[in-house]
């Protein structure tokens, strides 16, 4: 290990707690499409179970698993803690329609809080510039959003075509990351090498996000396809979408935070002063 | 009240590293954990280069992001300004070490001896509650705390003093209450220019770093053409770090 003033990657948190916020993200944005919009109950509880998956990986980073009820110390100042807090509502609105009791909108709540948390978990990581900037908290919930959009539909595509209003939503969110992550990214400058990371996987982000756009454009717009082209390409953009919100969160955290590395704003003076 | 802080004087320390063996020793840290180490920087271009030794580790903040992060409160700030971490209350999620900006925080998750089977002394100093927990510089706070009962004044007495003062060969590290003007610490800030790290994250850093003497030789002039310079390039020309 080298240790010095250029800035290198934070080797805490791997593949694992990138996970917590891959399935955190894209199982609370499904939870609140299905609270949102409507759909069958094992959808909901599919996105329970993407939570709990993201919530066993970090589990299994933890030092300390045995102990991990201690987690809900700190709901004063930790993000962490509160996320923790949480997400067993997150769970039973998620399964409260398997169980016949309709909650409504109201279901998307703690999945909406749940994302910001997870936001807001990173946000506070002073230590990752590309983490700390504030922007990456919504960020994060239109990627969530836009990630459980996107497996709402592909959920949707065996039952027929989704109505206007779910892509609509969809759209939204996919704006919404589009026009959040160069806003972001702007003001990473000072971390040149996280920003490596992050171009090399916004390439396939961007794109990832445009063309479930244009597939929500031409849903809404008529002339639409019919049929099994429409069903296809609902599919497609739902998957799509998808797996560019997991591949942008899978690079934050395991390839794009950098530290800010050590850095002295003078250099010492020793003998005779320099003229500089 | 008491506040302790670090003052480290650059243009004393040398690199020697003592003050990181002091340590190790001291808090029988694994290996590749080192709760104090000394960064060798070397900034411009030849001929004209200069070169920093850094000393570095827990800044012991005022706000410090390790706490305010951490889910399960084991990490806590005293009074005095010291942070602790309860090993027994960890769970080892790692949040504080990336929350961090001065990257002191350490984790390890199975016991490594530095010459792959325990010696003596690391069979003494081996400490499970250590294991898979967050780990970082404590100030030495145990000799501190014993010091104070034995009326022993921290920084100025060596058995009230954290070991990688007591060791260093420069007098570059100097520690002591900063809310006391007369301190060893208030005196060398008073007398000297100085900055702390990553100021800009308002973590309020218990760690100074000193850099040119503050006296009248040293003319508001000067000091403001200096300012107005171009500061010296930071990033520097080669990444000498300390492992």
């Amino acid at each position: 290990m080298t240790y010095g003033p250029n800035p290198w990657h934070q080797t805490n948190w791997d593949w694992r707690a990138a996970a917590n916020f891959m399935g955190g993200g894209a199982g609370a944005g499904l939870i609140a499409f299905a609270a949102l919009f409507g759909a069958p109950a094992w959808v909901s509880l599919a996105g329970a179970a993407l939570v709990g998956l993201g919530l066993l990986a970090v589990w299994f980073e933890i030092g300390r698993p045995l102990r991990a009820i201690n987690v809900l110390k700190n709901p004063n100042t930790s993000w962490m803690t509160r996320e923790a807090m949480v997400a067993p509502f997150v769970f039973a609105a998620a399964a409260a329609p398997w169980f016949g009791v309709p909650l409504g909108a109201a279901g998307a709540v703690p999945a909406l809080a749940y994302l910001y948390c997870q936001g807001r978990i990173l946000n506070a990581a002073r230590g990752i510039p590309a983490w700390r900037e504030p922007l990456v908290v919504p960020l994060v919930i239109a990627t969530g959003l836009a990630e459980g959009g996107g497996l709402w539909l592909l959920f949707g595509a065996s039952a027929g075509a989704a109505p206007l209003a779910p892509w609509l939503g969809f759209a939204l969110a996919l704006i919404a990351r589009l026009a959040l992550w160069p806003a972001w990214r702007r003001r990473l400058a000072s971390a040149p090498r996280a920003l490596v990371a992050i171009d090399a996987a916004g390439r396939w982000f961007k794109a990832a996000t445009l063309l479930p756009l244009a597939a929500a454009l031409v849903a809404a717009m008529a002339p639409p396809p019919s049929g099994a082209a429409l069903l296809a390409l609902q599919g497609a953009a739902g998957a799509l979408a998808f797996a560019g919100g997991l591949w942008f969160k899978f690079t934050l955290v395991t390839r794009g935070a950098y530290n800010q590395g050590f850095a002295i704003v003078h250099l010492p003076v020793r003998g005779v002063r320099r003229s500089r | 009240m008491t506040r302790w802080a670090m003052v480290a004087d650059l243009r004393r320390c040398v690199g020697c590293q003592t003050c990181t063996a002091a340590c190790k020793h001291a808090n029988a840290t694994p290996p590749g954990v080192q709760w104090r180490r000394v960064l060798d920087m070397e900034f411009g271009e030849y001929p004209d280069v200069q070169r920093a030794f850094v000393p570095v580790g827990c800044q012991h903040c005022d706000e410090p992001p390790c706490m305010e992060v951490c889910p399960t409160t084991a990490t806590k700030k005293r009074p005095d300004g010291i942070v602790t971490i309860d090993y027994d209350i960890c769970i080892g999620c790692a949040y504080c070490a990336v929350a961090c900006p001065y990257q002191a925080r350490y984790k390890t998750q199975r016991a490594t001896f530095a010459y792959g089977k325990a010696s003596e002394h690391e069979t003494q100093r081996h400490d499970e509650s250590r294991l898979a927990v967050a780990t970082k510089c404590t100030y030495c706070v145990d000799r501190i705390d014993d010091g104070l009962a034995q009326g022993l004044v921290p920084g100025v007495d060596p058995r009230a003093t954290p070991a990688c003062v007591n060791s260093c060969i420069a007098e570059a590290l100097a520690f002591g209450d900063i809310d006391d003007p007369q301190s060893n610490v208030s005196q060398l800030l008073a007398e000297n220019q100085h900055f702390r790290m990553h100021e800009e994250l308002g973590t309020g850093p218990g760690f100074f770093y000193l850099w040119d003497r503050d006296d009248g030789a040293d003319s508001e002039d000067a000091r403001a053409e200096r300012r107005a310079a171009p500061e010296p390039d930071r990033a520097p020309s080669s990444n000498k770090g300390q492992s």
